[in-house]
Parts: structure tokens; C-alpha cells; sequence
């Protein structure tokens, strides 16, 4: 099987499984609190290193480029209280701009 | 009666709003799992199944990066673990034989489930699951576009859509930092991953930087 395919695959049905865990398995029981109190901490710990890589992430290296220009105009836009969709056009034009000028 | 109706026109609308700007990130996922070499069907199976952005554009960036199959397949795994507890919040919600309840259960992302909350730990269960149909059908018909018609939407890089990401991910992390654990437990992760990019194989960064979450461990501060 190809590489793609096995993270598609393995991926796929673990997702599945995550996303009916409460529905199918526990039903309204809930975490022990220990256990909890990490679970809780995956998404925003997760999604932050995301904005890390994707942000200056390169082949084993940072890399400093127009992404940032995107990411700083997107915060803007964020602490602004824009809605998500706007968050996500400025972003992207920024760093569209960035680009064109560098 | 009257309030009963506007809850769910105002759903509609932020749903509808959200489902746009879904259906382009699908589109995006579509053109970057292509130039990732990912092919024409793997994306759609994906979409199908894994139907969570972050995850599959992790994947994205590991496979285009050329980061393994292991890599790809844990960071993913990590990120997709929070529907673990979110979809226990919603359990109760959920009836019927087994099979009904499987598949619904595959609706839930983050959006539809943060359209159907109603604080204090309760959830609508029509929202969610038409928020979460909607988003579903937004997001394959997306990928199929921008798998299908990737040459002719450009080249994401000219549009800025690799900066466009990492803004999504921040916007969709900002209100998940309420309470100072979890402001404390993302910046140390981020250090984590900003520490390990020039050191180690990409993937590895967002992987390592989940042990920020044993921050949990510790008691209330």
C-alpha cells in the first residue's frame, strides 16, 4: 500500500472512531477529571503549533517569509473581531502581497 | 415561539457564512493534497472520513514535505483526539440503534459543534447535526473542485493561501484560551514547536509539542 494511502486509511478510521467515542461508546459518562484536564489542553496546545509551523515552518529550518505578513495582518484582523471569513481573506491577501513585493 | 424561530435563522446564517468560507478551504485542501502528490481520490476518501481541516492539512504539509507516513498519521491522530472529549459532551444528544448513532456521530466538527452550543454544557441537537451536514457536504464538494480544477483556480502560493492557514488556525485557537491553563499550555507547546522546526523531520514539532497538555496534570492554579 502506498504512503498516502495508509495515512488516509489509518487517519480516516481513527477520526471516525474519535468523533463517535461520546455518542457510540460512553453516552453521558465522562472522563476520569486527571485524564480530562489533559484532553482539554490538545486543541488549543495543537492548534498553536500548527500557527508555529505553518507560520515559519520550512525544510528543517524557520523560514521568514510572507507568510508572516499574512499572520500579522490576520491577527489584526482577529483582534478587530472580524468574522472568520475576512480573518482568512486578509490573511491570505497579505501574505499575496508580501509575496508580490519581496 | 418567536425566539425559538430566530435561534435557528441566526444558526442558518452564521452556518451558511461558515459553510462558505469551509467550502474554500476544502477547495484549498484539494490543491495542496495535489501538489502533496496525494492523487485525485485519496483527497475525497479523506475528506470523506477524516472531514476535519487542521489534521488533513497537517497531513498535507508532512506528505508535501516528505515527513513518512508515521509523522502524518500521529500528528493527525494528535489533532483529531479532541473529538474524543467533544464528542462526549454531546453524547447525550445521540439516540437510537448503533449503527444511527455511528454515523451521525460523524457530523460533529469543530464549527457545527460551537454553532450548537448553548453554554453551560449544553448543546442543540438540530444545529449541530444540520450545521454539520451542511459543513460535510461543503467540504467534499470543495475538495472535489480543487482536486478536479486545481490548475484553474492558480496556484495557492499566489493567492496567499499558505499564510491564509496558519490565520484560520490562530482565529479558531483565540477563543479556545480562556482560563490561564490554557493560555500557558498553547505557549509552551508553540515554544516546543518553534524550538524543535530546524532540528527535527517535520511533524515531529506538533507531535512533541502536545506534552504541553501534561500541564493539565497540575492542579487548579
Amino acid at each position: 500500500m502506498s504512503t498516502v494511502w495508509l495515512v488516509v486509511l489509518v487517519v480516516g478510521a481513527s477520526t471516525v472512531a474519535f468523533k463517535a467515542t461520546g455518542p457510540v461508546l460512553l453516552g453521558g459518562r465522562t472522563l476520569p477529571q486527571a485524564i480530562g484536564g489533559i484532553v482539554v489542553l490538545l486543541a488549543p496546545v495543537l492548534l498553536a503549533a500548527l500557527v508555529v509551523t505553518q507560520t515559519v515552518g520550512g525544510d528543517n529550518e524557520l523560514a521568514l517569509d510572507a507568510r508572516l505578513a499574512g499572520v500579522g495582518a490576520g491577527t489584526v484582523a482577529i483582534a478587530a473581531r472580524a468574522p472568520l471569513p475576512m480573518v482568512v481573506v486578509i490573511a491570505a491577501a497579505a501574505t499575496a502581497l508580501a509575496r508580490l513585493f519581496t | 415561539m418567536s425566539s425559538f424561530v430566530s435561534r435557528y435563522r441566526d444558526g442558518a446564517r452564521a452556518a451558511l457564512a461558515v459553510a462558505a468560507t469551509v467550502w474554500f478551504f476544502g477547495a484549498s485542501f484539494g490543491l495542496v493534497a495535489r501538489g502533496a502528490e496525494m492523487g485525485v481520490v485519496a483527497p475525497l476518501v479523506m475528506s470523506a472520513t477524516t472531514f476535519a481541516g487542521s489534521a488533513q492539512f497537517a497531513v498535507t504539509s508532512i506528505l508535501g514535505a516528505s515527513g513518512g507516513a508515521a509523522a502524518a498519521i500521529a500528528a493527525a491522530v494528535l489533532l483529531n483526539a479532541r473529538y474524543a472529549p467533544i464528542s462526549i459532551s454531546v453524547g447525550p444528544l445521540f439516540h437510537g440503534r448503533l449503527l444511527r448513532r455511528l454515523l451521525e456521530s460523524q457530523l460533529i466538527v469543530d464549527e457545527s459543534w460551537a454553532l450548537a452550543s448553548r453554554g453551560a454544557g449544553r448543546f442543540d441537537r438540530r444545529i449541530l447535526l444540520a450545521a454539520g451536514l451542511l459543513l460535510y457536504l461543503s467540504w467534499i464538494s470543495g475538495t472535489a473542485v480543487g482536486v478536479l480544477a486545481g490548475d484553474a483556480l492558480g496556484d495557492p502560493e499566489d493567492l496567499g493561501l499558505d499564510g491564509a492557514f496558519p490565520a484560520l488556525f490562530l482565529a479558531l485557537l483565540t477563543p479556545q484560551l480562556r482560563g490561564p491553563r490554557a493560555g500557558l499550555a498553547a505557549a509552551v507547546g508553540a515554544l516546543i514547536a518553534l524550538a524543535l522546526i530546524p532540528v527535527t523531520p517535520p511533524g515531529t514539532p506538533i507531535v512533541a509539542a502536545s506534552a504541553a497538555c501534561l500541564l493539565g496534570l497540575r492542579r487548579k492554579p
